[in-house]
């Protein structure tokens, strides 16, 4: 199991700002390690936010997205929405973490 | 040849029909796009989309720097005026020009910002994609340390 993202979300005006911090490697099958040998790919492919059970964010990442991915949104919700954020990497590992809107 | 490879080969033929058609649904096409993230070129991306030719408009706006300083590091951030459904990030450069798509139900705002790596000088397209049409917008981004090697 990998570590727990961080997931920072607040509402002003109607408008919640998410932002989330997820802790991953993101390999890209193009560096080599020092024998010279490939480091096969490895990052996460898909990324799902709920808001209150309901689909508010979808994202599909390829290998060209950052180590440690970050990533901000916003959508229509209110204070104390719970967030319920889930993602997948490419060797099938999952994490889900949950925050409450402030 | 025998009966079931033909029966195969018509299946195979149907469902590529009903995806470009558009009749698959949206839990299916939100599979990983794995035609689309393993596209070596803009071309080949536009297609695995289904965006032809995205035409350049104003209403999409790249927030990037000019110049990265680190290459394996860039803030790359997508918002528009117009009503997106979804967005996707280009580098055309990078080994494998699709970064990130993303899907925006309806009550999210279209706005997202997020991290890639580029390993060279590249130019960086935003799409997205509002009412069955693809918008797009360019910037070239320079990068004096790449983000891609060792």
């Amino acid at each position: 199991m990998s570590d727990p993202m961080r997931v920072r979300a607040t509402e002003k005006d109607g408008i919640v700002d998410v932002k989330i911090l997820m802790k991953h490697d993101m390999e890209s099958g193009q560096r080599k390690d020092a024998s010279g040998k490939v480091i096969p790919a490895w990052f996460i492919s898909a990324l799902n936010v709920k808001a209150q059970g309901k689909d508010v964010f979808n994202a599909q990442f390829g290998p060209a997205v950052s180590k440690d991915p970050f990533l901000n949104f916003k959508y229509k919700g209110a204070k104390g929405d719970k967030l319920v954020v889930n993602w997948v990497d490419t060797k099938g590992d999952k994490r889900t973490d949950e925050a409450t809107v402030s | 040849m025998n009966q079931q490879r033909r029966a195969l080969i018509k299946y195979s033929a149907v469902f590529g029909l009903m995806a470009s058609a558009g009749l698959i649904s949206v839990a299916q096409a939100e599979e990983w796009n794995k035609a689309a993230f393993e596209g070596k070129s803009l071309d080949d991306v536009f297609k695995s989309l289904g965006a032809s030719s995205p035409d350049k408009s104003s209403a999409v706006t790249l927030n990037a720097p000019d110049i990265a300083e680190n290459g394996a590091v860039v803030p790359v951030g997508i918002s528009t005026t117009l009503k997106a459904e979804q967005m996707a990030i280009l580098v055309e450069k990078n080994p494998s020009t699709l970064a990130a798509q993303f899907f925006l139900p309806a009550g999210t705002e279209p706005f997202v910002t997020t991290r890639i790596k580029m390993g060279q000088t590249s130019n960086v397209y935003a799409l997205v994609k509002a009412d069955g049409k693809w918008s797009m917008a360019v910037k070239e981004i320079k990068v004096t340390l790449g983000g891609c090697g060792g």
